[in-house]
């Protein structure tokens, strides 16, 4: 039987980048669990020698010429962007205090 | 002309042709229909009268000048949010892009141009594609035309009431589990989720990537077939484009004939949980078949049972990965959290999430994270991959003994707004017959099979066929169509309650 705790929930939503509440986490924490607990069955007949399928149809890669092609101008690239300093992306320090 | 917003979009492509009628005219027509309708409805969550004029009077100069013009060229038509139109905001239902402009199109939205169709506006869909119902749009619930206090279902609910409410006589939506089909059945309208492949990728804001594909949403099977036509076949810029001709859907319309076909009924697919309205009309619908010259034949498919659970595991998976990258550094919302000086960019990804995305995006995000997580991953990704293997061999057994499968397309009719946002099992559950084909990558359509006797409500079947096959669905889907408006008297849309007119 699969378990998830309130405190297994906060550490994924850190691990996806989401600062839940408290509030939330004690929404979201017996949701996921009975969620998993119903999704869980797909053991049942998942054996060993059944091979994964990854993609509906079967593919290969596929690669393109490497040619030129009409791309987006810098402005068109940095028209969404919540800040823009001298045409690039400006974005919050990346190193935390300790660094 | 009168009611010009009624005709079928083969209609209105017929009056263009000749000359009766004008692309301004009849994208003015709709455009009115929104402006009286859409604040009850709210199907639209943008609405580009300019550009969508300028098209239509750029379809009619051409005309004019004798240029010969594409089949739908001048029929307007609505697109779901999820595809990025430039110069039109994208939002996908989303909080964390509202106001975002994408600097460029979808390969859907571009083929649009490219055949004349004038784009109406953006149609409200749950947000990132994530629910049954379009109650999980972060601006607001589409309500069903059929009543008003009900769902439309969904992830696109705004594309299929669109088209149920008149406001546009096509619309393209997106399919992952049953975002087409769902919202057709429960609106009385027709629903496409071609084969996967079969339409471009390319420009939709990925939910989950081996499954999301684009589709015709529209309120006649021969609609449809137009429509699957213009926005389908191979893209270079889609790595998982089908690179082979688009199936003969159009000529499958018109040449519609049930007789000698084997019909599959999906034993797993129909009994507990299912609607008994929904049932009585999809049983009416095989004595329709069977008296149109076709064999029924009930089949097995004992892995479908598993569905759900399937892809429950494999959609949050991929979209966890998927939605990793509205991290507030290069489009969309930045929000900076509370009482920190100087924060750095992941406390401003993490602060940003949590203010841009509602409870079903988070609910699914944790969920993928979980299953994909080390010590998780076999149990739970790995098994559900494997499952996706069991379902598609089902459907390959099936389909050695029948040309298509059919089934209920949702187990039930369209249910109150509200009745079931707090329980994500129950609302998940809607999808139980459209998922299976949406994991094998088969085609799927659903068309109105009638109203159910307990709440007066539309009813959907679903008809099934093998990858590459989508033909074989419009012959089935137009034939029973055919029989079905017959009996009726005209669509069954005429059945709907005039929606009250805003002045």
């Amino acid at each position: 039987m699969p378990e998830i705790s309130r405190d297994d929930v906060a550490h994924l939503a850190s691990l996806a980048r989401i600062d839940l509440t408290d509030e939330e986490l004690d929404h979201l924490a017996p949701q996921l669990a009975v969620i998993l607990e119903s999704v869980a069955k797909v053991s049942e007949v998942a054996a060993a020698d059944v091979p994964p399928t990854s993609h509906a149809v079967p593919l290969s890669n596929v690669y393109r010429a490497d040619e030129l092609r009409p791309g987006l101008t810098p402005e068109e690239a940095l028209a969404g962007a919540p800040e823009v300093e001298q045409q690039r992306f400006a974005v919050p320090r990346i190193l935390g205090e300790e660094a | 002309m009168a009611d010009l917003i009624k005709r079928t979009a083969a209609e209105l492509a017929d009056l263009l042709a000749a000359g009766e009628v004008s692309s301004v005219e009849v994208t003015q027509a709709h455009l009115d229909r929104i402006a009286a309708v859409d604040g009850a409805v709210h199907a639209f969550l943008e609405v580009d009268v300019e550009g969508a004029l300028r098209t239509a009077a750029d379809v009619d100069a051409r005309r004019a000048a004798g240029d010969t013009l594409p089949p739908l060229a001048g029929v307007p038509i609505a697109v779901k949010d999820v595809f990025v139109t430039k110069g039109i905001v994208t939002t996908c239902g989303s909080k964390i892009l509202e106001g975002w402009v994408p600097p460029y199109d979808s390969t859907v939205v571009h083929r649009l141009r490219a055949a004349g169709l004038p784009i109406l506006g953006k149609t409200n869909m749950d947000e990132f594609a994530m629910g049954s119902s379009t109650e999980h749009s972060a601006y607001g619930p589409t309500h069903n035309p059929w009543d008003l206090d009900r769902i439309p279902g969904g992830s696109g609910g705004g594309s299929s009431a669109a088209v149920a409410a008149y406001e546009a006589p096509l619309a393209v939506g997106t399919d992952t589990g049953g975002s087409i089909r769902q919202p057709g059945a429960v609106t009385g309208t027709v629903g496409v989720k071609p084969t996967y492949g079969g339409v471009s990728r390319y420009g939709m804001i990925a939910l989950a990537s081996s499954l999301d594909q684009a589709g015709p949403v529209t309120r006649t099977v021969l609609d449809a077939a137009l429509l699957h036509e213009t926005i389908a076949g191979h893209d270079p810029r889609d790595s998982t484009s089908i690179d082979a001709p688009v199936p003969p859907v159009v000529e499958a319309v018109r040449n519609a004939d049930l007789s000698g076909l084997r019909v599959g009924v999906v034993r797993e697919l129909g009994g507990e949980g299912y609607q008994p309205g929904v049932e009585a009309r999809f049983d009416d619908a095989l004595k329709l078949i069977t008296s149109a010259g076709a064999e029924i034949v009930e089949v097995s498919c004992p892995h479908f049972t598993y569905g759900l659970a399937t892809y429950y595991l494999i959609l949050p998976g991929e979209a966890s990965s998927n939605l990793a990258r509205f991290d507030a550094m290069r489009y969309g919302l930045r929000i900076f959290p509370d009482g920190v000086a100087e924060p750095t960019a992941e406390q401003v990804m993490s602060a940003t999430r949590e203010a841009g995305f509602g409870q079903e995006v988070k609910r699914r995000i944790i969920l993928g994270t979980y299953a994909l997580s080390s010590g998780y991953w076999d149990a739970y990704y790995g098994s559900a991959q494997k499952v996706r293997t069991l379902i598609r061999r089902d459907f390959d057994t099936a389909f050695e003994q029948v040309d298509v499968l059919v089934s209920p397309t949702a187990p039930t009719t369209a249910f109150p707004i509200g009745a079931k946002i707090d329980d994500p099992l129950a609302m998940y559950l809607n999808d139980i017959a459209t998922i299976p084909a949406s994991l094998a990558g088969m085609p799927g359509l659903s068309l109105p099979s009638g109203l159910a006797d307990e709440d007066g409500l539309p009813a959907g079947i679903q008809v099934l066929a093998p990858a590459m096959a989508d033909d074989r669905l419009y012959r089935v889907a137009a034939a029973l169509e055919a029989i079905l408006v017959e009996q009726w008297g005209g669509p069954l849309l005429a059945q709907a309650p005039e929606l009250e007119v805003a002045r």
